[in-house]
């Protein structure tokens, strides 16, 4: 997506507020924000934020658009929502992140190996292949994301997880092959295909 | 006493042979037991949990949600939506929500959903089993099923994030809600009101991605449950359960602790309160057994 990304750099030139506004989920809101931290203080991860969400607040409105967009701050949300039931000025801190982190996917400024946002696309399409989360294949896609031996290495360093997931009947080796998923999953996938086309239109024309 | 019946959303850990299988059958003993009937919205797709942001865009998401409230709508006219996981729960209704305050989102769902001759009329209220549970059939009621009271047994109410935050309980808040520790000693069981871990994170999705962060705060959870004198957990989250349940093994190697703390669902002891069996409570689905309900429901 580094086309899209040379495309939006030149539209919005040095305003990256009014591209945040524009193509970011409730983005509309940041401007609101009045620094005062209470989102930071109450992130159950607020160590593991490089920039928490106020500082990436203030970033876009100084138009720090690659140090924002480019940070994997926002992929350490574990959507708890604290951050928006306390925020004095009720901003959708926890959309605004998502927002920042799927725009950022979009544009392909990812870290590369950021293992959220590789869990997060395994996840996406394991579940749109059949409708339903395949959890067997969902656990297995992630252990060898980073090749054989490390796939070996993490299966073995869960092994008497699994065991006792089998044990509960709560894993089932069997979902390997077929598994869960609704009647006729390509209908889903063209009304999802549907929706992402009309998301890149709006993506495409907005100014 | 009047039969209640809802429009049931399972989603997809509930499966069989899947994380919270073991919920589903105990949610399916305690609406037994309370007269309430779920209708499984049919053929029903995955909400994208709270993972979905990163793929997939605002659209493509909420109408993930927009498809199962339709068919909702068409196969279970004039039911509520009830769901049983708190992602689930949060994500369809926050899907109805935004569909309620954006006319051109609801508009272009609509537009996306033809494409399989579906419409969404958005008009079905979602809500989870927790208030079905508090807001629709009541303490009271619940108490007068009570058969088998959980006496002797001291339970942390782990609340959790989504199921209290954004939306949470009506008249609970979100630093302190009340309700599960009011479940619990309806139930005969002890209470611990100060647990004060009751809504902290527990890393979610990030369990996953990001084991050793998740795990610190997992082991935060159960240590205080032990400091208060806890005999097990309760939650209504299928996550948190997991999360919370599956990890302390690895959590005793990396801490060098000794966590063996039972995480059960509120419908797991309302069925053993209820006086249903082991089976039936599917405490054989615990990987940490909760050995206090087992001497109960054996009574």
């Amino acid at each position: 997506m580094s086309d899209m990304n040379t495309a939006m750099v030149e539209r919005y030139r040095n305003n990256f507020l009014k591209e945040v506004e524009s193509h970011v989920e409730e983005g509309e809101w940041v401007k609101m924000c009045m620094q005062c931290g209470v989102c930071s203080g109450s992130c159950p991860l607020g160590n593991a934020w490089a920039h928490p969400p106020q500082e990436l607040f203030m970033m876009i409105r100084a138009g720090k658009r690659e140090e924002v967009l480019t940070s994997d701050s926002m992929w350490m949300c574990t959507s708890c929502y604290n951050c928006i039931v306390r925020c004095p000025r009720e901003l959708p801190i926890t959309h605004i992140m998502h927002g920042l982190a799927h725009y950022a996917k979009r544009l392909g400024l990812v870290p590369k190996k950021q293992p959220t946002n590789e869990f997060a696309e395994i996840f996406w399409n394991n579940m749109m292949k059949k409708g339903r989360v395949n959890e067997l294949k969902l656990g297995l896609s992630m252990y060898f994301k980073d090749g054989f031996s490390q796939g070996i290495k993490n299966a073995l360093a869960n092994q008497k997880l699994g065991q006792s997931m089998m044990k509960a009947k709560r894993m089932n080796p069997m979902e390997i092959i077929g598994g869960h998923g609704i009647k006729n999953p390509s209908e889903l996938q063209k009304i999802i295909q549907k929706a992402q086309e009309i998301e890149d239109k709006k993506l495409q024309g907005a100014n | 006493m009047a039969n209640r019946e809802y429009s049931f959303y399972p989603g997809c850990s509930s499966q069989k042979g899947a994380t919270s299988s073991n919920y589903l059958t105990s949610v399916q003993s305690m609406c037994e037991e309370l007269d309430i009937t779920l209708n499984e919205i049919p053929d029903w797709n995955c909400c994208a949990a709270s993972i979905g942001y990163g793929s997939g865009g605002v659209l493509p998401r909420l109408t993930l949600s927009a498809r199962n409230i339709a068919l909702s709508e068409e196969h279970n006219p004039g039911q509520d939506i009830v769901a049983t996981c708190a992602a689930c729960w949060l994500s369809t209704r926050e899907a109805s929500e935004r569909f309620d305050q954006d006319k051109q989102l609801f508009a272009e769902t609509n537009e996306a959903l033809a494409e399989a001759g579906l419409t969404l009329k958005n008009d079905a209220p979602i809500k989870h089993m927790a208030e079905v549970l508090i807001q629709d059939v009541g303490y009271d009621e619940i108490q007068s099923k009570v058969k088998k009271p959980l006496e002797g047994v001291k339970i942390a109410g782990y609340v959790g994030c989504q199921t209290n935050r954004p939306f949470g309980i009506a008249g609970e808040s979100y630093e302190n809600p009340k309700y599960l520790d009011k479940l619990v000693e309806t139930l005969g069981a002890d209470a611990i009101p100060e647990y004060e871990k009751k809504v902290q994170c527990c890393g979610g999705a990030l369990a996953f991605s990001e084991p050793e962060k998740s795990q610190e705060m997992i082991k935060g959870i159960i240590e205080a449950a032990y400091d208060n004198g806890a005999d097990m957990i309760v939650t209504p989250c299928p996550l948190c359960q997991a999360n919370t349940e599956i990890y302390q093994d690895q959590i005793n190697e990396r801490y060098g602790t000794k966590f063996n703390m039972p995480i059960v669902y509120y419908s797991t002891l309302m069925s053993v309160a209820f006086g249903r069996s082991a089976k039936d409570a599917a405490l054989d689905g615990q990987v940490i057994p909760a050995k206090k309900l087992e001497d109960i429901a054996a009574k």
